[in-house]
């Protein structure tokens, strides 16, 4: 266990093991990937990607890898057993109507009221990318964050109010960063958990909107989990 | 006349398209591009098509050949970023205005297509609501919760990939190549369906995942 700031496969980590059984979860592409990679044993959940496939398993060894077998990230896979696949409007008619328990999904910023940005970083010279991210932020009975907690040049990603555009207003339940685990409540954000090293004071330094700490807030751990290379 | 949906080959599938048609293609992270078609559309050549089409990047799909032909005008769709730093060829295009974009979020592309074969005009939806996406757009509240009027699509082509077809036009897919095909060859005028394999006999009726009523023509393609 360790109190330095949680890696990207440590915060995954930390998100597996919140998914209770039975639930049906959705996966962004990216980091929340490798939620899967670390579900706890007792659990049995469907993964579904919202290309149409409802239990999403590991990748597929390259001498089983087919091109009709893939992820709404173009990743060949497995499905588990019991899997099924359905057309692209059942698959979002299934999000939309609420039928996702959890999606868990990358960000760029999330605001104290639970506004989502995570679609459009503003590039130049890039073409936008929506994707499923809207139908997803907006529709999954939770939506759970998983992100480092400030930007590569240290600005807070957590905010009173994003600056990006939005993926959809007030959809955020909980944000896993590498220092934290908050909740966004009607009160604002909650802090769950944070690092045994660091003070309270300089949580809120690296955080652009308010916090309070829940009373019973407790140390954020991970088990050692080395980053490939 | 006994029902025969079966081309010869997907020029002679494609031979009546026309300039200025609105085009339906499948596919999505790999599975389902018909793109035995997209290039034999890209060789026939009609101009001032407007494509629906999930991503006009993806590296899979030969969507992008038939924007490098210039053969098209405009794009709705839900990814329009290339795979590099550098721009694509429609990045390039669009960041010089000469071709124009509509982004739309996934589920909204798809039930608009649906709507446009189901016989709804227009139908409210939750995504997008506070977004850039949904802007200039009429807003109505349904108990707590505001959603946003989207307006049906319909088509004047689908170009969709299939696993099986039958001389009726049933057709039956593999793993995820079903994605946008079943709503696309409803809401279009005329839909034709690549294959790996066209059945001699009728389909079992089990197996059929999109009815033969949908689907105009079927070509066997290679692989």
């Amino acid at each position: 266990m360790t109190t330095h700031p949680l890696n990207r496969l440590q915060i995954a980590w930390r998100a597996a093991q919140d998914i209770t059984d039975g639930v049906l979860v959705n996966l962004g592409l990216g980091m929340p990937l490798f939620v899967a990679d670390y579900l706890r044993p007792e659990v049995d959940v469907f993964i579904q990607s919202e290309n149409g496939v409802i239990g999403v398993g590991a990748l597929a060894p390259p001498d089983r890898a087919d091109t009709d077998l893939v992820d709404a990230g173009s990743r060949r896979i497995t499905v588990r057993p019991g899997a099924a696949f359905v057309d692209s409007s059942w698959s979002f008619a299934m999000i939309r109507g609420g039928h996702i328990d959890v999606a868990i999904l990358g960000a760029f910023e999330v605001a104290a009221n639970g506004d989502l940005a995570n679609w459009d970083m503003r590039l130049p010279n890039k073409g936008p990318l929506v994707g499923g991210a809207m139908d997803l932020a907006a529709c999954a009975r939770s939506v759970w964050i998983i992100m480092e907690h400030v930007t590569r040049q240290g600005a807070p990603r957590l905010l009173d109010t994003c600056a990006l555009p939005l993926t959809a207003v007030r959809c955020v339940k909980r944000v896993y960063t590498d220092l934290a685990i908050i909740d966004i409540t009607p009160a604002g954000m909650v802090v769950r958990e944070m690092l045994g090293d660091l003070s309270e004071e300089e949580l809120r330094a690296r955080t652009g909107a308010p916090l309070t700490f829940a009373p019973d807030c407790r140390p954020l751990v991970a088990p050692a989990i080395a980053l490939p290379d | 006349m006994p029902i025969d949906k079966r081309a010869a080959n997907a020029a002679e599938a494609l031979a009546d398209v026309l300039d200025g048609a609105t085009v339906f293609i499948s596919g999505f992270g790999g599975a389902g591009f018909p793109n035995f078609l997209i290039r034999a559309l890209r060789d026939r050549g009609p101009k001032d098509l407007t494509l629906v089409v999930n991503s006009a990047t993806h590296r899979y799909s030969h969507t992008h050949e038939l924007i490098e032909a210039g053969l098209v005008r405009k794009v709705v769709c839900t990814a329009a970023r290339g795979h590099s730093k550098e721009p694509s060829a429609f990045e390039r295009l669009w960041i010089d205005g000469k071709i124009e974009l509509e982004c739309v979020p996934q589920g909204t592309f798809t039930e608009r297509i649906r709507a446009g074969g189901a016989g709804i005009p227009a139908f409210y939806t939750p995504v997008g609501f506070g977004t850039e996406l949904a802007e200039g757009k009429e807003v109505r509240r349904f108990q707590d919760r505001e959603y946003v009027l989207e307006h049906a699509m319909k088509g004047d082509l689908a170009l969709v990939r299939a696993d099986t077809a039958d001389r009726y036009g049933n057709l039956s897919f593999r793993y995820a190549q079903m994605n946008f095909g079943p709503v696309m060859a409803a809401a279009a005028n005329l839909t034709i369906a690549e294959v790996r394999t066209v059945l001699d006999e009728s389909m079992p009726h089990e197996r059929v995942q999109l009815p033969g009523v949908y689907v105009d023509r079927v070509v066997a393609v290679t692989t």
